[in-house]
């Protein structure tokens, strides 16, 4: 069975201004995975449940473009990856890019969606300045995956200690052109167009609205992107718009069919995924219980002031006029049983052949870093959550004698504060996995106390090139082994505090 | 003799023995363009890139390395097929002074084989008509207006009034390249073929109007009309050229994914002496409401001849038939629709001034750039593609289109090789009662026997018959089984040769131009 929503059920909006920021503690107890309805507020209305479901673009990893030879790149000079086709000349043709194709398989594989062996293009039509042919080819009627489900955890109250794990249904991947991108002048009233990313390959991953709040839709795209990366199929940098993340919301009263949905667009990180549904949620439910309506309308999330505002429409609904796309034949995939005997393997696709060789899915990692170190669940998926983190943990691991779930705790509480504390990323630690590593081991052979090896670390971090034990002589930080050396400080300290001593002797 | 001048072994004989040179086949080709400029068959004319390919072509047979048959050889090229350097207008106001930056395929292949491209050929805007009639440029003449055949039977003691409106219509839509191998300015031409428009202009100009099977031939670089039915055409004049130039570009190409993956083997026609092995099919429907008389009897006296001469020639029947072009529209114009809407004005073409807004610039544009014709036809595609009328019109059309491909496939399970059907209604209409009718209503009468053939993707071409009580060319289509377009040539070798079609006697134009042609290519 598949979990439908987190439970949670939602009531009363917040009461602050138009604008604000929502307070972050009532967004956790209504997100926070206990389930049960929760009283109704002042307005003496029945419980809302909010529903959320994710429309995802994910822009293909590819030395070229889905359709053409052009080559992808993020932030070259403008107009400059552009091919004939690309600028949609006439009598050009669309050739579909092998390598897009399989990324889209191990995709959805990745997924546990079922592949179609036929799946189909269309264009979808409307006219936009940043969109050349007038028609964006995508696969409407039948797409490349279909039916698959992504697991993913989320923890209860902010603690590590409660996490728990729920499912959202992926309704189907499908393979379509990006566009290309406006910038509007509006002090020379122009539209400067760059066609640099018009017809690179998407992988349009959407999810059924099984997820209730801001925070599993933030878990359910921080587990997808991480599939992604591990995949090698998409880059999946929110940053660089790689990754690109839509989001419908509605919210309803138990028992009752779903409420009018809005589309959530221009969320550019996983932070503000969050705040953008949590607000959106809250938003609706205040409009709602004030008596008014939603609007099936699309609203971008503004993160300077953390809400969302309508977006200008273009006049009213559009109607995409959907056609097959006539220049491409379907595209046939093929099985082990399916392969055609004679048919030329570098001209066909074979999903076993993809299936074989997908590598270790980021929840397979987490499992075997539990298993192998001995590590809490919990640790793992920070571990594997914090981009080369597990690697950097792994090799501080062979390098000493100290046990992993000691180590862990250096790492996690240590390197990873540390480094958040500095916005840093693990491959920019000023502490190398081998200095780290040093100073356990300085630690685990009792050459040094902890206090002294927290000592060292704030050493290290200065980044000044010196060893731990180089910090550690400098520092005369040695935890001392001769008794006789102990005796004489303890003395030299007694014979320093003579006034101290004689009180302590009279008591 | 007249007509023998044209087969490629003589002119082919003529440059390789150098008789003549290719730079003048280039000149007298370019000089007859000149001299017949009335007819308006060209829309450019690249006189000094095609006197350097000439001159290129001249230096390879004098190295005595001459890359082919098609080496030296004066050609044209409709004027929707992408020619870098060369303007590409489509006769439309939207691509007026478009220059493509690279070559249609086909195309390319031409120039690598050495042919000699002369220019770019008239046709209806965007290919949307049947007469040639409605491109920015004006309408294609008929060189068989000015044939003696013609004068003779049809403006007898005519004066110059008389005769100004008497000239009749190419047919369409490439009635460009088709006037120009009838008036001998090239030796083959491209045209394209959507729902009849090379088969249609060659049945009423006197020249062999080849369709191959859709896939063949590569269609990147043919600005489309309707992508899932375009094919590139060949105009020639005779059949023996037809094969050749459909050796030279046929077979896959990577840059059109919906052409064929195997490699095209390029053939020579044989010469049949028997046909008794053959079976004819003659497809009662095609007997259709304003088919002529003379046409009727005609197509009667061509199944007699093969059955005279042994062959089986049987009625069969394509029972959808006449859904066939209500069908065909709906399909025509969605694609239409969709193709048509990269011209905004953006990024290449026609841009209007109106800078209102982004949305009037385009509606401006489209309004300028596009005639009626294109106007209507990209309105009611969408219409049919709108969400509630989709179902209703354009699933329904591609469920008949399916029908209508059964119907063929059918028939030629059943034991029939080829199909003879006339290729138009009657012969050539004059140009003042051609456009009595609007494009539309032309188009759905001009197209009723060829577009069916597009819709199933089959191979077919028009042969020259004879020539009317009027003396003008009347042609007949075969129809072939896909990818079977070596018998189909060959059986329309073998007709062409039993009906010996008359060579036109044109003579407006400066005799001693045409009499150098001549002389040139098979003395």
């Amino acid at each position: 069975a598949v979990a439908r929503g987190c439970g949670a059920v939602w009531r009363r909006a917040r009461q602050c201004g138009a604008g604000g920021p929502a307070p972050r503690g009532q967004r956790a107890v209504a997100c926070n995975g206990r389930g049960g309805a929760v009283p109704a507020g002042k307005s003496g209305l029945a419980p809302w449940v909010p529903v959320v479901g994710l429309e995802i673009h994910a822009q293909i990893s590819s030395n070229s473009k889905l359709f053409s030879g052009s080559q992808v790149q993020f932030a070259a000079p403008p107009n400059s990856l552009v091919s004939f086709f690309d600028a949609s000349l006439p009598g050009t043709l669309p050739v579909l890019n092998r390598r897009c194709v399989e990324a889209a398989v191990m995709t959805g594989l990745a997924l546990n969606c079922s592949i179609n062996k036929k799946s189909l293009f269309d264009r979808k039509h409307y006219f936009y300045a940043d969109l050349p042919a007038g028609y964006q080819i995508t696969q409407q009627r039948v797409p490349i995956a279909v039916n698959g489900s992504l697991t993913y955890s989320l923890c209860i109250d902010n603690k590590m200690s409660q996490m728990v794990t729920k499912t959202v249904r992926i309704k189907q991947i499908q393979l379509e052109q990006d566009s290309g991108k406006s910038l509007h002048d509006d002090t020379r009233s122009q539209t400067l167009v760059d066609l640099n990313r018009a017809g690179v390959g998407l992988m349009e991953v959407v999810m059924e609205p099984d997820m209730c709040c801001g925070e599993e839709a933030a878990a359910a795209v921080r587990e997808l992107q991480l599939i992604l990366q591990t995949l090698g199929s998409s880059q999946a940098v929110m940053a660089e718009g790689q990754l690109r993340v839509d989001a419908n919301v509605s919210v309803h009263h138990p028992g009752e069919p779903y409420g009018v949905r809005t589309e959530v667009k221009n969320i550019n990180s996983i932070r503000f995924l969050a705040k953008a549904v949590d607000y959106e949620i809250q938003r609706q439910i205040e409009e709602l219980e004030n008596g008014g309506t939603i609007l099936n309308e699309t609203r971008a999330f503004d993160s300077k002031l953390g809400c969302t505002v309508p977006m200008r429409d273009k006049e009213g609904k559009q109607d995409y006029r959907f056609m097959p796309e006539p220049n491409l034949p379907p595209l046939i995939l093929y099985d082990a049983k399916s392969l055609p005997a004679n048919m030329n393997h570098q001209q066909v696709i074979n999903i076993d052949w993809i299936h074989e060789r997908l590598p270790d899915l980021p929840s397979v990692k987490r499992a075997r870093l539990v298993e192998q170190y001995g590590i809490l669940p919990e640790h793992s998926f920070t571990l594997v959550n914090e981009d080369g983190l597990t690697e950097f943990f792994e090799n501080v691991v062979n390098q000493t004698q100290m046990k992993p779930k000691k180590v862990i705790g250096w790492i996690l509480k240590d390197l990873l504060s540390y480094l958040k504390q500095h916005s840093l990323t693990v491959k920019e630690s000023p502490v190398s996995s081998f200095l780290l590593a040093d100073l356990l081991n300085l630690l685990e052979n009792k050459e040094i106390s902890s206090t002294a090896a927290k000592q060292v670390l704030a050493e290290l971090w200065k980044g000044e090139g010196k060893t731990p034990l180089e910090i550690v002589k400098e520092k005369k930080l040695e935890l001392i082994q001769d008794q006789k050396e102990l005796e004489q400080i303890c003395q030299a300290v007694i014979d320093g505090q003579e006034n101290e001593v004689i009180m302590v002797v009279l008591g | 003799g007249c007509r023998d001048w044209a087969l490629r072994f003589q002119v082919s004989a003529a440059l390789r023995e150098g008789r003549v040179t290719p730079t003048e086949l280039c000149q007298r080709c370019l000089s007859l363009i000149k001299s017949t400029k009335f007819l308006n068959a060209y829309i450019t004319v690249a006189e000094e890139t095609a006197l350097k390919q000439a001159e290129e072509s001249e230096k390879r047979y004098r190295n005595g390395q001459p890359l082919g048959a098609l080496d030296g050889i004066p050609v044209a090229v409709k004027d929707n097929f992408n020619t870098a350097g060369i303007e590409t207008t489509c006769a439309s106001n939207m691509l007026k002074g478009y220059i493509s930056p690279y070559n249609a395929t086909v195309v390319q292949k031409l120039l690598d084989q050495g042919a000699v491209l002369l220019g770019k050929t008239n046709l209806d805007e965007f290919a949307m008509g049947s007469g040639s009639t409605d491109g920015v440029f004006g309408p294609v003449r008929n060189p068989w207006s000015y044939s003696r055949q013609y004068k003779e039977k049809s403006i007898p003691e005519s004066h110059s009034k008389d005769e100004e409106s008497n000239w009749v219509i190419t047919g369409g839509s490439s009635g460009g390249s088709a006037a120009a191998v009838s008036s001998f300015t090239c030796f083959a031409a491209l045209g394209s073929d959507t729902g009849g428009s090379t088969r249609n202009p060659a049945a009423h100009c006197g020249v062999v109007g080849l369709k191959p099977t859709y896939g063949l031939i590569s269609r990147h670089g043919l600005i489309p009309l309707v992508n899932s039915m375009d094919v590139p055409g060949i105009l020639t004049r005779c059949v023996d050229d037809a094969a050749v130039l459909l050796g030279s570009l046929a077979g896959h190409d990577p840059r059109d994914s919906t052409t064929i993956q195997d490699d095209f083997k390029p053939f020579e026609l044989p010469s049949l002496t028997d046909v008794s092995k053959l079976s004819i099919g003659i497809p009662k429907e095609y007997d259709a409401p304003g088919l002529s008389s003379e046409i009727v009897a005609l197509w009667s006296k061509a199944a007699d001849l093969f059955r005279n001469a042994g062959a089986k020639v049987m009625e069969v029947s394509l029972p959808h038939t006449c859904y066939s072009i209500v069908c065909y529209h709906v399909l025509c114009t969605a694609e239409v629709a969709s193709n048509m809407a990269r011209f905004d004005g953006l990024e290449y073409g026609h841009r209007s001034a109106m800078n209102k807004s982004t949305e009037s610039m385009y509606a401006a544009t489209r309004r300028e750039g596009f005639n009626d014709v294109v106007r209507g036809r990209i309105l009611s595609g969408n219409y049919f593609l709108l969400k509630q009328n989709y179902e209703n019109y354009f699933i329904k059309a591609q469920k008949v289109r399916r029908l209508i491909a059964n119907d063929f496939v059918k028939v030629f399970r059943s034991g029939v090789d080829i199909l003879l059907t006339p290729t138009t209604l009657s012969d050539a209409a004059t140009y003042v009662e051609f456009i009595q009718e609007d494009n539309r209503t032309r188009s759905v009468q001009d197209d009723l026997l060829t577009q069916a053939v597009n819709m199933a993707g089959l191979p077919a071409i028009n042969v020259p018959t004879a020539l009317s009580e009027r003396g003008l060319p009347v042609g007949l289509q075969f129809i072939g089984r896909s990818f079977q377009e070596k018998q189909l040539l060959t059986v329309a070798k073998w007709f062409e040769k039993q009906v010996k079609f008359p060579v036109i006697q044109l003579e407006e134009v400066k005799r001693h131009d045409l009499q150098d042609q001549k002389s040139a290519s098979f003395s």
